[in-house]
C-alpha cells in the first residue's frame, strides 16, 4: 500500500508507474521493464497489457454497458485479449464472482448503484489477468463497513487471479491489511514552488 | 468497440449533437436547394427552345432578341418588315421559318401572333412538340389557342371569349374584335404556358381600326368585313428558322446579319443562352458562395460544440488513456465523431431537400413557371455529401488536436 497525505505526490507516482508521464531524471522499472526507455506507443501498450486500474470514483464510461466497460482494456491489449479467451463469457464470470446479478451485463453503467459500480470497476481491472492492479484510493468515499467489504472482495479476487495489488490511500488504518506499506514521506520529498 | 462507444457517447449528448446535426442538415439542404434551383432554371431555360437553328429579329443584342422572342421578357426595339421576312423565307438554305408577332396582351399574359407552322416546328425539352389538351388549333381568324397557365389562372375553357388589350399593361382593348378560345395546350414548363396564341392575320385584323398606336375615333369595322380584307402582315417581331443542313447555319446567319435592305440580327439560341448564363453567372456564383458559407458556418458550429464538450469529457478521455488508449486513439475518436455528425447531417440535409422539393415543386411551378425536377441524387450531390464529411473531419482536427494534447498532459489523472 502506498500511504500519503493529499498533495504528497501519490497520483504523480501512479502516473509515472503507468507511463503516462515521464520522470525528468531516473528510470521507472515495472516487472523488469524500464518503462522510461519505451516509446509513447509502447508505454501505452505496456500499460494496457500489464496494469489494471481502479479509479477513486470507479469512473466507468456512463454511456457504455457493463460489458463495454469490462471489455474496454482488452481493446488496447491484444495479448491480454488472447489470454482472456471468450471475453464476453469471462466478463459474465467475473460479474458472478463479484456478486453482481447475471442480468446486469447489458445494463448501462449510469444505471448502476455505487456498490455495483465498484464491482464493475474491479472486474474491468481484473479481466485478462494483468500482473499488476493499481487502485487509486478506491475506498475513500466509503464508510468503514463498506470499506472492509470492498477490500475483502478485492483481496479475494487479486488472490484468485494471482495479481499484485498496489493501492493508494491516505488512511493509515488500512495499512494493517497489506503485506507492505510504503509511506510517501519515506520515499519522496515534495518541493512546490509558490505560485 | 471504440467507435461503438464513440457513437454511444454521441447519443449521451443527444441534444447538443442533435442541434449540430440539424444545423448541418439545414445548411446542406440550402446549398443543394440553391444548386437545384440553379440547374433547374438553367435546364428550364435551355429546354424552352429546341430544334430551332436561328432566331431572326431587328438588330439589337443577341440576349435581348432571345429574351423577348423566346422568353417573353422585355420588348423588341424594332420589327422586321414582311418583305425581309419573305426574302429570308425564300432562301434555298431555309428549311422552315415561323414568324412571331408580339406586342399585345391579355391580362398579365402576352399575345403572340404566328402561323400554323409554329405548332409544327416549335419544339421544347429535347424535341417535344406542342400538343392540344382540349379543343383544336386556331380554325377561324378570331380563334386563339392558350397556354396551360393562362387557362388555369384565368379559369378559361374552350369557346370562352377573350378580348385582347392593345400593347402591354394597357387599358385600351380591342373590344370590337373578341377572340374565342379554340384550344388549350398541354403544360410545357415553358413561356408558351403563359402565352395567348393567335394567327398573324388576327394581329392585323385587330389593328384595322388603329393608326399610330391609337384607335381611329368612331371607326369600328365589323368582323365579317375584316374577314374579307387582305390581312397580310406588315412586319414581324422575330422569326424562328430551321436550316436545310446544320452546315449552312453559320453561312445563313452571316447572310442575315449582313442583309443590305435593313439591319437584322440572326442568333444561334444555344450561343445566346450561353451569353445569358455568362451575364447571370456572377449572381449565380455569389448565391452559391453564400450557401457554401452557410455550410462552413454550420461546420464551425460543430467545431465549437466539440470544443465546448472537451472539458466535460476529460474524465472520459482519462478513462480511455488509463485503459491503454494512445493519444492518437483519442484524436481519432473525435475526428470519427465529427465525420459521423457531418455525414448524418448531410444525409438528413438531402432528405430535407427532397421533402422540400415534393412540397415546393408545384408551388414554384405555379408562381415562377420553374419546373424543379425530382430526380435520384446525382454524383454532384454525393460529392457534396463526401465534401461535407471531409470538411467536418478537417474542422474537427482543431478540437481533436487539443484533446490529443490534453490527453497527453492529463494522462490517466481524471480531471473532474
Amino acid at each position: 500500500m502506498l500511504l500519503g497525505e493529499s498533495g504528497s505526490g501519490k497520483s504523480t507516482l501512479l502516473s509515472l508507474i503507468c507511463g503516462t508521464i515521464l520522470p525528468d531524471q531516473g528510470t521507472v522499472n515495472i516487472a523488469g521493464t524500464d518503462v522510461t526507455a519505451l516509446s509513447g506507443g509502447a508505454r501505452d501498450r505496456f500499460r494496457a497489457e500489464q496494469i489494471g486500474v481502479i479509479f477513486q470514483q470507479f469512473n466507468l464510461l456512463p454511456f457504455g454497458s457493463v460489458m463495454d466497460n469490462i471489455l474496454l482494456p482488452l481493446r488496447f491489449a491484444p495479448e491480454r485479449r488472447k489470454r482472456t479467451g471468450d471475453a464476453a463469457a469471462e466478463a459474465a464470470h467475473l460479474c458472478t464472482e463479484l456478486g453482481l446479478p447475471s442480468d446486469i451485463i447489458q445494463a448501462k453503467a449510469n444505471a448502476l448503484s455505487v456498490g455495483q459500480q465498484q464491482r464493475v470497476a474491479v472486474a474491468r481491472a481484473l479481466i485478462g489477468q494483468p500482473p499488476l492492479i493499481i487502485a487509486d484510493e478506491p475506498t475513500s468515499a466509503l464508510d468503514a463497513g463498506s470499506q472492509a467489504a470492498f477490500l475483502d472482495l478485492l483481496f479475494a479476487q487479486t488472490k484468485a487471479h494471482e495479481t499484485s495489488l498496489l493501492m493508494v490511500s491516505h488512511d493509515p488504518r488500512l495499512g494493517e491489511r497489506f503485506d507492505r506499506v510504503i509511506r510517501m514521506e519515506g520515499i519522496a520529498q515534495i518541493d512546490r514552488t509558490a505560485a | 468497440m471504440t467507435f461503438r462507444l464513440a457513437i454511444a457517447s454521441l447519443f449521451a449528448r443527444a441534444l447538443t449533437v442533435g442541434m449540430t446535426i440539424l444545423a448541418i442538415a439545414l445548411s446542406v439542404a440550402l446549398f443543394l436547394g440553391v444548386e437545384k434551383v440553379r440547374t433547374g432554371a438553367k435546364a428550364s431555360f435551355a429546354d424552352t427552345i429546341s430544334g430551332t437553328d436561328l432566331i431572326v429579329g431587328a438588330r439589337s443584342g443577341s440576349v435581348q432578341l432571345l429574351l423577348y422572342s423566346v422568353f417573353r421578357i422585355g420588348n423588341a426595339t424594332n420589327n422586321v418588315t414582311w418583305e425581309s421576312y419573305l426574302d429570308i423565307a425564300a432562301r434555298p438554305d431555309v428549311d422552315w421559318i415561323v414568324p412571331i408577332s408580339l406586342g399585345d396582351s391579355h391580362r398579365q399574359f402576352r399575345v403572340m401572333g404566328t402561323t400554323q407552322a409554329f405548332f409544327e416546328h416549335y419544339k421544347y425539352r429535347q424535341g417535344r412538340s406542342l400538343t392540344v389538351a382540349d379543343g383544336v388549333i386556331m380554325d377561324d381568324l378570331f380563334d386563339t389557342v392558350i397556354g396551360a397557365d393562362v387557362a388555369s389562372t384565368l379559369g378559361y375553357n374552350v369557346d370562352d371569349p377573350i378580348v385582347v388589350a392593345h400593347g402591354l399593361a394597357s387599358f385600351t382593348e380591342h373590344k370590337d374584335q373578341p377572340f374565342r378560345v379554340s384550344g388549350i395546350l398541354e403544360k410545357t414548363g415553358t413561356p408558351i404556358d403563359r402565352t395567348v396564341i393567335v394567327s398573324m392575320e388576327a394581329i392585323e385584323a385587330i389593328h384595322v381600326d388603329w393608326q399610330g398606336g391609337a384607335q381611329i375615333p368612331g371607326q369600328s369595322t365589323p368582323a365579317d368585313v375584316i374577314r374579307r380584307m387582305e390581312l397580310t402582315p406588315k412586319a414581324v417581331t422575330a422569326a424562328l428558322v430551321g436550316v436545310e443542313s446544320p452546315l449552312q447555319t453559320f453561312a445563313l446567319q452571316r447572310a442575315i446579319n449582313e442583309y443590305p435592305e435593313e439591319p437584322l440580327l440572326a442568333i444561334l439560341p444555344g450561343v445566346a443562352l450561353q451569353e445569358l448564363w455568362g451575364i447571370v453567372g456572377i449572381a449565380e456564383t455569389a448565391l452559391l458562395a453564400v450557401s457554401a458559407m452557410v455550410v462552413v458556418t454550420a461546420l464551425i458550429g460543430m467545431m465549437a460544440t466539440i470544443f465546448s464538450s472537451l472539458n466535460e469529457r476529460r474524465r472520459e478521455m482519462a478513462i480511455f488513456r488509463a485503459m491503454g488508449a494512445r493519444p492518437l486513439t483519442i484524436l481519432g475518436m473525435l475526428v470519427f465523431e465529427a465525420m459521423l455528425m457531418a455525414a448524418v447531417g448531410a444525409l438528413l440535409g438531402v432528405a430535407l431537400l427532397y421533402a422540400g422539393l415534393v412540397i415546393a415543386q408545384p408551388l414554384v411551378d405555379n408562381a415562377f413557371g420553374l419546373w424543379l425536377p425530382i430526380d435520384a441524387p446525382t454524383i454532384r450531390e454525393f460529392s457534396v455529401i463526401v465534401g461535407v464529411v471531409c470538411a467536418g473531419a478537417i474542422v474537427s482536427l482543431v478540437p481533436a488536436l487539443r484533446a490529443y494534447r490534453m490527453s497527453i498532459a492529463d494522462g490517466m489523472m481524471v480531471q473532474t
